[in-house]
């Protein structure tokens, strides 16, 4: 078993790298709990399904949801605690030096990059995610492409064109969408 | 002491009403920081809605942490903190108490499908909303997809994906000036 120190090492890593808002954490948030073994990916479409009905940031219900899978509340409390200790130090850094973070334009430049690679982590959760929902297997494969009928969960592919249109095009909003394919998925899909 | 109550209460209260993430909820911190306490002003807020989404982290609580510690220092930070990240907290924690119980009941596992999807198509509508937005150049396209190629088919952590992106911003400026003279 690994030692609780590890895990909050592993989230004060997520918490330090993490740009661009709770879905672009996602990608690491996974690779993490892979690499330590302790979650399959099945369970980790479940975490991001329960984040989206639960209240906070996506980064507090993951750190809190897996430090509590791999050791009861203390384990859930140093999660938070290391995802959270990056923006303490940074945030009071960077206010005490204002002046010098607002004039550096490398800085300034730096972030310019980081920014579309965030779109590009959270492009890749879709995926993880779509290959746990809509689809059944990984999407670039062999088999998807000769066998696309069979990888296709039909339902909660209705659901995801669904909640695409009324969210892209209508502006419903999320909890309503949630709540709803929620309440879909329980009478329909089972 | 005060203060440093009213902040706790008043982070809590925004971290129990905002579900899915944190952009939900900036614009009930700057009503409740500005118009409501008058803790700071709106180019104060500005200020801090910038600097809370350039830094790595969950951006209510790099909101919470500035705004306390510009109202009450340290342990106004860790009061804001605190109540932000509290209802995330006890609501996943009563959940999983209760999960084990009903992990196995159709009615809980069809709903978890039904949210699993949403979510996916949640997610790529962000994904959309924010790369129309940042998308500007080619500098931009070839950061997103390399990012993304790392991920899904290197299978490299995502961290390097986050380095790549400084890097080439860094470079394509340090070219530009370079190129342009000086600037």
């Amino acid at each position: 078993m690994m030692p609780i120190f590890n895990l909050f090492i592993m989230f004060f890593r997520i918490g330090l790298f993490s740009f661009g808002g709770g879905y672009a954490m996602l990608p690491l948030i996974f690779q993490s709990v892979q690499e330590f073994g302790i979650m399959t990916a099945v369970e980790f479409s479940r975490l991001v399904a329960l984040s989206q009905v639960t209240p906070g940031p996506i980064a507090v219900n993951a750190a809190t949801y897996v430090g509590y899978q791999y050791a009861g509340v203390g384990g859930a409390a140093v999660s938070t605690i290391g995802v959270t200790l990056p923006s303490f130090i940074l945030v009071l850094t960077v206010m005490h030096f204002m002046k010098k973070f607002e004039e550096s334009k490398s800085l300034h430049a730096v972030l310019g990059g980081i920014r579309p690679a965030t779109v590009g982590l959270i492009a890749s959760a879709v995926i993880f995610l779509a290959e746990n929902s809509i689809f059944n297997g990984p999407v670039f494969s062999v088999g998807f492409i000769e066998n696309a009928k069979e990888y296709i969960n039909l339902l909660p592919c209705i659901i995801f064109i669904g909640t695409i249109l009324l969210a892209g095009k209508f502006n419903v909003g999320p909890i309503k969408l949630t709540i709803l394919a929620g309440i879909i998925g329980a009478l329909v899909i089972r | 002491m005060k203060l440093i109550w009213d902040l706790f209460f008043t982070f809590l209260k925004i971290g129990s009403f905002t579900f899915g993430g944190g952009l939900a909820m900036l614009p009930l911190i700057r009503k409740a920081a500005v118009e409501e306490k008058g803790w700071m002003t709106e180019d104060e807020i500005t200020d801090c809605f910038a600097i809370g989404q350039s830094l790595p982290g969950v951006l209510a609580i790099n909101s919470a942490i500035y705004i306390g510690n510009r109202t009450k220092g340290i342990l106004g930070s860790i009061a804001a903190t605190l109540g932000v990240i509290l209802p995330a907290f006890v609501s996943i924690v009563v959940i999983l108490l209760f999960l084990g119980k009903i992990e196995n009941n159709l009615y809980v596992l069809g709903a978890f499908e039904g949210i699993k999807a949403a979510s996916a198509a949640l997610i790529s509508v962000a994904a959309y909303k924010m790369g129309k937005q940042i998308l500007k150049g080619k500098l931009e396209f070839f950061i997103v997809i390399v990012a993304f190629a790392i991920i899904v088919f290197a299978a490299i952590s995502a961290i390097w994906a986050i380095v790549f992106g400084g890097l080439a911003g860094l470079s394509a400026y340090l070219y530009r000036r370079k190129k342009g003279g000086t600037s």
